[in-house]
This record gives C-alpha cells, structure tokens and sequence, in this order.
C-alpha cells in the first residue's frame, strides 16, 4: 500500500514536471502576487507615501484660517496642493469639475470671510462668557454684530474614490478645521484677558493616545505591511493550489486513466491520497517560497523585511493545514466537475469569494452582520486567523489549535464529499 | 475446463433510461477461452464489460469470477483481471516506461519484477526503443499498443479488452492479435468485444452475439456459421441476427 502510495505521488510529481506552464502557475505567479500586492499595499501602511495625492485648493477666505488649513495640508506629507491651474487661481466651478471628471481626487474649497466671521464669532461667544462670570470692566471693546451664519469648507471628491478614502480624508480635515477653531478661542480669551493670561493657558492637547503593542522577546510586535500581506497573500495563493488540482483530476477523467485506476487493485483513498501529498509538499514549497522572497528580496525592493522570529514551525503547521483544506476543496471540485471549463472558472472564482470572505481584503469586523457569519464558516478565515495569530499576536500552538482543527475538518469533509460522490457515480 | 466467469440473470437499467442496458444476462465463460462479445452499437456490450470490471453495480443479478463476488471480494477479484479500456487510458505527458512501471505498480508489481515485466513487454511488442518517448508523440496504433501492455503487466488469469484494435494500422493489429493468443496460450482467459468481425471469428474460440441488453447466439464462429442459412461468414450471422436498421437512436 506504502508502494502504491510513493508510486503515485512519484507520478503525479513527474506530471508536473513535463508541465511547464503549470509549474510557472505553481510557483512563480505565488511569487509575482506577493511582491506586487505588498509594494502596492504598502503604501497604505506607512505614515509617508512617495507619492502624494494631488488635490486642489480653493481659498475664497483669503485669511488665517484657509492660510492654515493649506499649511496643515502641505506638512501632511500626503497631499501635494495646488491652488494654481494654467497660472490662474482655481476657483469652485474649475475644481468641481476636474475632480467630478476624475483629473483630480479632490479638493477643498474654504469659503469666503472665514477667518474673519469665525474671529467675530469666537470673540462674541468670549465676552459673552467672561460677562457672565462679572469680567465684564476687563474686558476689550465687544465685538458682538449681527448673528453670523454657519460656514461650510465643501470637499468635492472623485466618484471613483473608494469610500474609505473619503472618509479617512474627510475625518482628518475635521480634525484639523477643529483645532484651528480651537486655537482660535484660546487666542480670544487670551485677547480679551489682556497679558497677564498669556502664560496660562497651555494649549496642547491634554489627552493623548498611545498605543499599546504586542510584546514578544521585550520588543514591541509592530505590524507592518509585510506582517500583514505575506499570511493573506501567502493563504491566497495557497488556495489557489484549487485550480491546477481539479484540472488534473478533470484531466484523468477525461483521459481515461481514472477509469483505468478504478479497475487496478487500489483504493480511491491511495490514488487521492497521492495527489494529496504531492500537492502538499507543492504548497509547503511554495510558501517558504514566499517567506523566503519576503524576508530576503523585501528589503531590496524598500519594503520592510518579513519578521518570522521563533516562528516558522508554527507558520509552517499553519501553511500544512491550510494546505489541506484547499487541497480537500480542489479534490472534490475536480470530482464533481466534468470538463476543465468548469473545474477552471468555478476553482478561480471560488477562490476569490472565499479570499474577501476571509478577509484578505476587508477585514472581517468591517463586513456586513451576515457576510460576518458565512467569513466565520470560510477556511481562509481559519487559517488568515491562525497566520495572524503567529505573525502579530504571538500566540503558542494551543492558541491556534482549533483552527488548524477546522482547517483539517474541513477536508476530511470535502474528501468524503468527493469519495461519496465518486462511489454513487458507480451505480448509475 | 470450468467456469472461470458466471454471469446469472444480470441486469443494468440506468438512471432515467427507458429501457434496461442489459436485461436479464446468464451466460457463462470457461476458464482459457477467447470469448467474443459482439454486438451493434447500444447492444450492451460496454455495460456488461463495466459491470464485471467493477466500474458500474449490476441493478440486478450476479456474477462470479474465479469463483469470487464482487460483494465481498472486489480487491481480490481486481489483483486477477486486466482491463484494456477503449480510450487509451494513459498518461499522455509521461513515457511508455513511466506509465507502464505506474500502472504496473497499481497491481502490485514492484522493483525488478516490475522493470522486467515491462521491458519484456515493450519488447515483444515492437517498443523498446520508443520506451522513453513521451506517450504524445506515439501514434494511434503505439498507443494502443502500450494500452494493451498496460492492463496485462501483472499476467491476470482474465482479461477484458474493449475493441483493442480499434483505429490501428493492420501491422499493429497483428501484434495486438498475436500478442493476444501468446497470453491466451499461457493461461489467460480473454472477454474481447469488437466491430470487427472477421478479426472476432479468426481470433475467438466462443462468441456471444448482444443486442438491446440480450443474447442473440453464442457458440463457437463456426457453430454460428452454420446454424443461419446462407451465412459464409460471421458478418452474416450478425446481419441475420440483428438485422440492418441503424442504431444511432440507441
């Protein structure tokens, strides 16, 4: 039986080899998916891009306020601002429409006597409270006019722009329109107390955030872009085996060698149990494959090295039973399936569909109450959760045991769906 | 000489067809025959070849091979039958050598016996030197030939062949044939279907003539022969027997 089992994983190997696309499939594409998804990616993690988004600014204030809101923006690091087009100020008409044509991702327009009726307001809301506590004798001249209406900074964006964007944009705009105005009534009772205030009050912000890390070996576990993309990716791609499995399966039952094997003195279990070793031992190499690009090449291409400290084995068990569902998966996709213009299709797409509901793209807290429920059932949920667990949240093998469990459960399912199946297609 | 294949009532009826493939089969095939199975497309010669090779479940009926059920002794029965499909059935990416020493694994075969067993094959069969070709690159008639080799590797006391010589050029029909009786002579007993009439009456020493899942006549060729008037051939004992309308429909 041991023979058998050798045998077939022996041929399923020499298969692979005459099939140089394939090979291509298996191991290169994990790679080129790898590299371009973490530089893209990126990006995103760190706190400053090389490339800074250009927006358009329209300052119809002309005073304190817009002068500080462009500063603000241009210390960024993440927009580059113009105020110019063709030499000539931009104004709203020119800016809503290079941006609703998706010239440009956005731009802010900052209203006109801004500065100046936010000062007014601000020093009429001063003397209103000072008067109130009987300063009214040390008090400047009032300023108090008109009721002065509420002004809008109006932000137009691309439609094309993912939501994400807009609002990560539009909450640090607020934030900073906030501590102007701040800063703004602190320079007015600073004002209207005269020069015996002007050391008292401290205007930096008493509450303050820090966050805390996961420790490991006394060092802070920071997550980075390549902590985060490598397991995702990694998974991916692991998944992916889905494709070329059920395409050899179609391909031995159309070829007629299945037929012939279920006429020979061994088991469906040694024949799948062949394709599942090999194909195992194709995902372990391709994902040290991918941890070998991400620790060794990252750093040549400006990325951050993959940190994978005291942890391979466990990555290692994590990328074996992920191997096994998606391995479980491509068996039975390829039993049921007829022709490779099912298997092909079906496996790709599958694939993607479990990916976002696993949370390679979105993570899982973000979705939907429902999308949450069916990303709790998804393998690569398990087994995203698991690389997580090892890479960021420095977990033992305890920890991450009942997801492994799942992950195996989950092709002893699909294997037995497919040997079911299998056995039922003979009484036909 | 005893019964090595016992076919009783035997019956298949397939999901959702009308009519039954095989329709209460008993037939039975002594141990060291040629036995010729032949009949017009549809007739039910596939499902019952299926049937004993264990690839489809009778829907009725029984049988015996070697004295041994498939109920209860499936592997066993498997160590001792060879099966040569239709389609040839192999690797295309692989050489002749690597899909014979595979597939000769499958029965068990292992280390020298294995690579002997092979290469005697190749051999005799006019391959030798094509034995670390790549099974694409062969033509129809090599292709059928390492079909052939690759379902008689473990020397099986039964042997089924689907129309082994179907789509081949005369010289690798001869080898197959000869190939075929040098089995027969050191013990195999042979289940053979075929369109081709005049091969089935030199090659086969008994004959079962199949048509909508029955048997029409069996018996030796030259039996069948002059038991229908007029016949000169089997060729005309099938005409007579299963008459001239086509069987596309079927």
């Amino acid at each position: 039986m041991i023979y058998k089992l050798l045998m077939s994983v022996y041929k399923e190997f020499l298969l692979l080899r005459r099939d140089i696309g394939g090979l291509v499939i298996l191991f290169v594409m994990p790679l080129v998916l790898i590299i371009t998804v973490t530089l893209i990616q990126d990006s995103t993690f760190r706190k400053v891009s090389d490339a800074k988004i250009p927006i358009l600014f329209v300052d119809e204030d002309q005073g304190k306020v817009a002068a500080s809101v462009l500063e603000n923006l241009e210390k960024s690091n993440y927009f580059s601002v113009l105020t110019k087009m063709d030499g000539k100020p931009i104004t709203e008409a020119i800016a809503q429409e290079a941006v609703f044509k998706g010239q440009y991702q956005m731009a802010i327009i900052i209203p006109s006597h801004l500065s100046a009726d936010l000062q007014v307001k601000i020093e009429h809301n001063v003397e209103k409270i000072l008067g109130s506590f009987g300063l009214s004798d040390t008090l400047k001249k009032g300023v108090l006019k008109d009721p002065i209406t509420q002004k809008e900074v109006k932000l137009y964006f691309d439609p094309a722009v993912q939501p994400s964007f807009k609002n990560a944009v539009m909450s640090s705009i607020d934030k900073m329109i906030a501590q102007i105005e701040s800063k703004s009534i602190y320079t007015a009772f600073q004002d209207q107390l005269g020069d015996e205030a002007s050391s008292s009050f401290e205007q930096k912000s008493f509450i303050t955030f820090k966050e805390i890390m996961p420790r490991a070996n006394d060092k802070d576990i920071v997550p980075n872009s390549v902590q985060h993309n490598v397991p995702a990716w990694s998974l991916f791609a692991i998944f992916f085996i889905v494709i070329p499995l059920s395409i050899n399966i179609v391909k031995e039952k159309t070829q007629g060698t299945f037929v012939r094997l279920r006429t020979n003195p061994v088991s469906n279990a040694i024949v799948l149990g062949g394709k599942t070793i090999s194909y195992l031992i194709i995902c372990m190499i391709q994902f040290y494959m991918m941890i070998a690009v991400a620790i060794f090449l990252f750093p040549h291409l400006g990325l951050p090295a993959l940190n994978v400290d005291g942890n391979i084995f466990l990555l290692s068990i994590v990328a074996l039973f992920a191997g096994f569902a998606a391995i479980g998966f491509g068996i039975l996709l390829g039993t049921v399936a007829k022709t490779q213009e099912q298997s092909a299709p079906f496996g790709a797409t599958s694939v993607i569909i479990l990916a976002a509901l696993g949370g390679v793209w979105v993570p899982v807290f973000a979705m939907p109450k429902v999308m949450q429920f069916f990303a709790r059932i998804s393998p690569m949920n398990w087994g995203l959760n698991a690389f997580y667990d090892v890479f960021l949240r420095n977990v033992g093998i305890l920890d991450i045991l009942p997801k492994l469990g799942l992950l195996f459960l989950f092709f002893v399912i699909t294997i037995s769906i497919a040997l079911m199946y299998e056995k039922k297609k003979r009484t036909v | 000489m005893y019964p090595i294949i016992e076919i009783t009532a035997l019956s298949k009826k397939y999901k959702d067809a009308e009519m039954y493939s095989l329709q209460n089969l008993t037939l039975s095939i002594n141990e060291g025959e040629i036995y010729g199975l032949l009949g017009p497309n549809g007739a039910g010669k596939t499902t019952l070849i299926s049937m004993l090779c264990g690839l489809i479940k009778p829907t009725s009926g029984s049988f015996t091979i070697h004295q041994l059920s498939y109920a209860s002794n499936a592997f066993e029965i498997k160590k001792i039958i060879g099966v040569v499909p239709q389609e040839y059935a192999l690797y295309p990416t692989l050489t002749a050598r690597e899909n014979l020493l595979y597939f000769g694994s499958m029965y068990g075969l292992k280390s020298k016996n294995l690579k002997d067993a092979v290469t005697d094959s190749l051999k005799l069969l006019g391959l030798m030197k094509f034995a670390d070709k790549k099974i694409e690159t062969f033509s129809g008639g090599m292709k059928r030939r390492v079909n052939l080799i690759a379902g008689i590797l473990h020397q099986p006391k039964v042997l089924f062949l689907d129309e082994p010589t179907v789509g081949v050029d005369v010289q690798s029909k001869n080898a197959i044939i000869d190939y075929l009786k040098l089995l027969n002579t050191k013990g195999t007993t042979i289940i053979y279907t075929s369109h081709h009439l005049s091969e089935a009456q030199d090659f086969c020493s008994n004959i079962a003539i199949l048509d909508r899942g029955q048997i029409y006549a069996q018996g030796t060729p030259s039996r069948l022969i002059s038991e229908v008037p007029d016949a000169r051939n089997l060729e005309d004992v099938f005409i007579s027997l299963t008459g001239k309308e086509l069987r596309d429909d079927i």
